[in-house]
């Protein structure tokens, strides 16, 4: 007697492994150069030549922020900070996929997503030397921001998120909660509790993760076992898809129909972006050098999403030199301006962190107001 | 006024909660269709829905995320953990998260959540189910930590901790659930949250507990009432913050103090309790401040659990010795 067919394929525990890579294709609309690999997916986009360039100048201006933040941490004048540089398509092409009546769950590397959403620059510079006023959430004529702060826990995010997508089904609304972790961050347990409640509850939720390589010093391919990040979406019971995470149209189509079916209340989804962050984790003395090779970096470097997206709008005759050339000084000007506004900030009391842990303190917290009150702090 | 238990009394706050308010919203693992495993939201899916009442999956920690992310659409979630002792699977939506955020956000948002669970011992639940972690929870800045000893007090205060803006980790006593009846008002009503209640009036010693420690104070403040020891019973109620001015004013009446906790003596509640006192109202005192507690082991289970637990005899002797004290 012979096994069947099914039987056999069931127990090639080779096959299985191998069926993975059929089961997650890469999503690309541009190649490299900045050529179309894929007209009707660019098409489907919906992107207009207006929302092109307003796409480019969001990754121009992450990239200068990131630029100048490196440069003042380097003088002291940032708090933490997480480079940003390479993940400019993963980042800001997703993000500017939703919009304002959707709610932003970022991790600490996602500071330009925030700001995109209408998070004041000094505000992100207060967060980054730990001053609460940072935190809050309003845009500088005082409309609320619906986005939580960076989180620092890269796990708790994603079951917040899970939370706030239950409540937009519950109130009916047509938005989603939005999502950002790492690489590292899809090893927590709060990223597979999210997922399964989200889809158990087939809320309004965009889950996603980019695979930027590495967790600190933790390669990818240390981080799990899974061929790819998406998989684990699968086991949840989500669509999940990979796409080139250095392609902006792409992970702005990805995120856009991932809106759509969430929004429509189909449930969640999970996008991994395949990326790479060109600097250290964060500007607090990580060396990269000491878990990857300068050769890897360079070429990450050559496939900079900056580039590929130069490439394609001046290809479409909507971008060039002088018109980057104004708007990074445009950008750089803004970023001078907010330095200067954050630094204006009253430093913070002791008395207000107590006033501001409960709505009513307690006996003993009010002593404690009043002590340190009376010493100005 | 009708007798209940305090199980009774917890399911009556939850059903007027939810009849008062269409944002409050209860769930947590079985609590739906099951009501609970100790029953305490029996009925309410059949009379508000699956909508306002739901069961989740299997994941504490998503538990408190939900809860979390559910009150930025002006929710007002009642989170329940199943048993104390999965607390530390949801360590970070409490600790980390929840009772962070006002102070993060610069007090501009709120996070008017209530963890109910069941805590402490004597009904013989498995291993890593029974636990006295109150000590450890009343360490988190932003969070109110709420243990009523008695049926009355469950419901008011529960009432209490559902009106909250801020988070309130509300612990139900697992052996009081079913063993203690007592009047409750009709209707409802609040017990203001921060509020120690003198349960028992006495001149000669004060014993200070809370939750399931109350009744097993006042039977030994009963037992020594007939030994001419008059004791006064103060029971905390909120365990953080605690009302320091309840407790001095007892203390400067009697002179001696006994805290009685049912969790292990290493740090927590009791210990707050002794510092603030000796701090405050060290020149009221007549004697040093007693304190039984729990042996200081892992939370036994089954056998040994009888054994373990603090007894009314264990008070009736540490106030004794008080007492005695010249």
């Amino acid at each position: 007697m012979t096994i069947t067919e099914t039987n056999k394929k069931i127990l090639d525990f080779n096959y299985q492994l191998a069926a993975q890579d059929e089961a997650f294709p890469t999503l690309q609309v541009l190649a490299n150069d900045g050529s179309v690999v894929d007209e009707a997916a660019l098409e489907r986009t919906g992107l207009t030549d207006d929302q092109l360039v307003e796409l480019m100048k969001h990754m121009l201006f992450s990239r200068e922020l990131d630029i100048r933040s490196t440069k003042l941490a380097k003088q002291g004048r940032f708090g933490f900070f997480a480079p940003t540089a390479g993940q400019e398509a993963s980042q800001m092409a997703s993000a500017f996929a939703f919009n304002d009546e959707d709610w932003l769950f970022p991790g600490y590397r996602d500071i330009p997503e925030i700001i995109m959403k209408g998070w004041p620059v000094w505000k992100a510079i207060l967060w980054s030397r730990g001053h609460v006023q940072g935190n809050v959430m309003t845009t500088d004529d005082g409309k609320d921001v619906h986005s939580w702060f960076p989180q620092i826990i890269i796990g708790a995010q994603y079951v917040e998120a899970a939370g706030v997508a239950l409540g937009l089904k519950k109130r009916q609304k047509d938005a989603v909660a939005y999502a950002y972790t790492g690489d590292g961050g899809t090893s927590q347990g709060d990223f597979y509790e999210a997922m399964n409640f989200a889809a158990a509850y087939q809320a309004n939720a965009v889950f996603i993760a980019q695979n930027n390589g590495f967790a600190i010093s933790t390669p990818r391919d240390f981080q799990t076992a899974a061929k790819h990040l998406a998989a684990k979406g699968w086991a949840a019971g989500i669509p999940s898809v990979v796409v080139d995470g250095n392609d902006a149209i792409a992970v702005y189509l990805a995120a856009k129909e991932a809106r759509q079916w969430a929004a429509s209340g189909n449930g969640p989804v999970l996008i991994e972006t395949l990326t790479d962050r060109l600097e250290p984790h964060s500007t607090a003395g990580d060396d990269p050098l000491r878990y990857r090779t300068k050769d890897d970096i360079d070429a990450w470097w050559q496939k900079d999403p900056l580039l590929r997206m130069r490439h394609f709008l001046t290809q479409r005759g909507i971008w060039n030199e002088e018109l980057e050339t104004a708007y990074i000084a445009e950008v750089n000007a803004h970023i001078d301006d907010q330095i200067k506004r954050a630094d204006g900030v009253e430093k913070q009391k002791i008395s207000d962190f107590l006033k501001n842990t409960l709505e009513v303190p307690s006996q003993v917290m009010q002593e404690q107001i009043a002590i340190f009150e009376s010493e100005g702090k | 006024m009708t007798e209940k238990t305090y199980i009774a009394a917890v399911q009556d706050a939850l059903d007027l909660a939810l009849t008062k308010d269409d944002n409050t919203l209860i769930f947590g693992e079985d609590v739906g269709k099951n009501g609970g495993v100790f029953r305490a939201t029996d009925g309410l899916q059949a009379k508000f829905g699956e909508e306002r009442v739901f069961n989740t999956p299997l994941a504490e920690s998503a538990i408190g995320g939900l809860a979390i992310g559910l009150t930025t659409q002006n929710y007002r979630p009642v989170m329940e953990i199943q048993f104390f002792g999965f607390l530390f699977e949801v360590m970070d939506s409490i600790a980390g998260q929840m009772s962070r955020n006002r102070f993060r956000f610069g007090g501009t948002r709120q996070m008017p959540i209530v963890v109910r669970s069941p805590y402490g011992g004597g009904t013989k639940t498995p291993e890593m189910h029974a636990d006295n972690l109150e000590g450890m929870v009343a360490q988190i800045p932003g969070i109110r930590v709420v243990m009523p000893a008695n049926p009355a007090d469950a419901k008011g205060l529960l009432l209490s901790a559902i009106e909250s803006n801020d988070p309130v980790v509300f612990l139900e006593n697992i052996h009081l659930y079913r063993s203690m009846k007592g009047e409750v008002p009709e209707g409802y009503y609040t017990t203001p949250l921060d509020k120690a209640a003198i349960v028992r009036e006495g001149q000669d010693v004060t014993i200070i507990s809370y939750g399931g420690g109350v009744p097993v104070a006042l039977k030994a403040a009963d037992e020594l009432g007939k030994q001419d020891i008059n004791a006064e019973v103060l029971d905390l109620r909120t365990v953080s913050p605690l009302d320091i001015e309840s407790i001095g004013a007892s203390v400067e009446k009697t002179g001696r103090v006994v805290v009685v906790q049912e969790a292990q003596r290493m740090a927590g509640i009791g210990a707050t309790v002794m510092a603030e006192i000796s701090e405050r109202f060290i020149l009221s005192l007549k004697a040093p401040i007693g304190r039984v507690a729990a042996p200081d082991t892992v939370y036994p289970f089954g056998q040994a659990e009888n054994d373990w637990m603090i007894k009314a005899d264990d008070v009736i002797a540490k106030v004794k010795e008080i007492v005695d004290y010249d």
